[in-house]
């Protein structure tokens, strides 16, 4: 314990830094992975197939491989084509922290797309004829009342999905990216303990612990006008 | 492509091992959540609580995290106590790592499927004079099995895509190969792409083998017309 307070005291602004950038991580890849999840899972559940096939082709790819797997395509793999070096795509994956971020992302709204399809599938059919006997077409059926619905209904297992994608983020470190899993190696290696890593977990579950009380507090606010 | 056939019995090797990583962690990570299990449905208080924050701890911190301290910390700690220059395997140390993660999901789900099993099967069974052995080996077991059968897919899924983690710590596993190979033949595109092809295939062979399963352990039950 004292070992581990010293640390703390000798190496907290680096820590902070390694921090701050897993931060970055999870909330961008959580706001753009939801953002990509909705019209995804609308896609898949829609009845024409060759709406949802590319969209189940996605899903079934980044769900079925490991996700360090998917970063060492992005990172690595993508680099061996001139045509991906010569293009715009470099400026996402030519970078360690955007090619994490990119790959933290489509993984998570793989995830999140089919929870949010199951949502889709939850809403009751009453709710949906309500809204056409309203008058509401299709669209405005779908984006006025079955998604909103289904977001609603998947909110637990969404939150359950961010609290995981805060340990997806320590991936970033093995395409160098310094988060708190990276910083936290390098302090390992220059110490030759294990203490900053240790240090580095105990801050990881305050994070995890922290997000799972916000997550279920905005489960609670989506859900408000329901009966219990 | 012909890269990929020079390569294919390494990666095969790779596979093979990736595999193996994953039985093994498996089998000690399905006994370390069923003792888990036991002492979250505890009497004593005290093993209940430390089961719970044990599980949650190890639920908190990455994957990654904890395979890189059980692989390191556990070499110190024998080096230091036991004097002694011996280096935990990778292999052991990847296997403590998965089946300390997967224990700690598993311990959760078995403890909501023991306590979904009817209380009327345990009053009945005790009342037909079963052993508490008995009890748990042909009245709580089989049914609770039945109930966690689909989260045990989810999880072993789950586990099969960690153990792509070892290949940091050196372990020669599927993806380490591929890495090899990559950096021999400049194409490491083709080499993690084979890859993900090989994961996404034995995760699909993992569903018919747990349909299987689930038809077995229901076979009791009418099914659902």
């Amino acid at each position: 314990m004292d070992q581990l307070a010293l640390l703390l005291s000798q190496s907290w602004p680096a820590l902070l830094d390694g921090l701050w950038i897993s931060l970055q991580l999870l909330v961008l890849s959580c706001v753009l992975g939801f953002a990509l999840a909705v019209p995804l899972a609308v896609a898949r559940s829609s009845p024409q197939r060759w709406i949802a096939l590319p969209s189940r082709l996605f899903m079934s790819a980044f769900r079925g491989t490991p996700l360090l797997v998917q970063i060492f395509i992005l990172y690595y793999g993508l680099a061996q084509f001139e045509w991906v070096r010569d293009s715009a795509l470099w400026l996402l994956v030519g970078d360690a922290f955007p090619c994490a971020l990119l790959a933290l992302t489509l993984n998570l709204a793989a995830y999140m797309a089919e929870d949010i399809r199951g949502g889709i599938l939850g809403v009751p059919a009453g709710e949906k004829e309500a809204a056409t006997a309203f008058g509401m077409s299709r669209l405005m059926v779908t984006w006025y009342i079955v998604v909103p619905r289904a977001i609603g209904i998947s909110a637990p297992t969404l939150g359950n999905e961010i609290v995981l994608q805060l340990k997806s983020t320590a991936l970033a470190s093995t395409i160098t990216v310094l988060d708190l899993t990276g910083v936290a190696r390098r302090l390992s290696i220059e110490s030759y303990t294990t203490d900053a890593l240790l240090l580095a977990g105990l801050i990881y579950i305050v994070i995890a612990a922290v997000l799972s009380l916000l997550t279920r507090y905005g489960e609670m606010r989506l859900n408000r006008h329901q009966p219990r | 492509m012909a890269a990929l056939f020079d390569y294919s019995a390494q990666l095969l090797e790779g596979a093979a091992l990736t595999l193996e990583l994953a039985f093994t962690s498996l089998c000690f990570g399905l006994l370390l959540g069923l003792a888990g299990a036991a002492a979250k449905m505890s009497a004593l208080p005290w093993l209940r609580q430390s089961a719970h924050l044990v599980s949650n701890v190890l639920r908190g911190i990455p994957e990654f995290l904890i395979l890189l301290i059980c692989y390191f910390g556990l070499s110190n700690l024998i080096n230091t106590h036991f004097a002694g220059t011996l280096s935990l395997s990778p292999f052991a140390g990847g296997v403590v790592a998965l089946a300390l993660v997967f224990g700690a999901y598993a311990s959760e789900v078995f403890r909501g499927a023991f306590l979904a099993v009817p209380k009327g099967q345990l009053e009945a069974a005790r009342s037909y004079g079963l052993s508490r052995w008995q009890i748990f080996w042909c009245v709580q077991l089989p049914q609770a099995w039945r109930i966690c059968l689909p989260s045990l897919n989810n999880m072993w899924q789950n586990l099969l895509k960690d153990t792509s983690l070892v290949s940091i710590v050196g372990l020669e596993d599927m993806l380490r190969k591929a890495n090899i190979a990559a950096q021999f033949t400049k194409q490491p595109f083709l080499f993690y792409a084979a890859v993900a092809v090989v994961y996404l295939l034995l995760l699909a062979a993992s569903n018919p083998a747990f349909a299987y399963f689930e038809k077995r352990a229901n076979r009791g039950y009418a099914s659902p017309a």
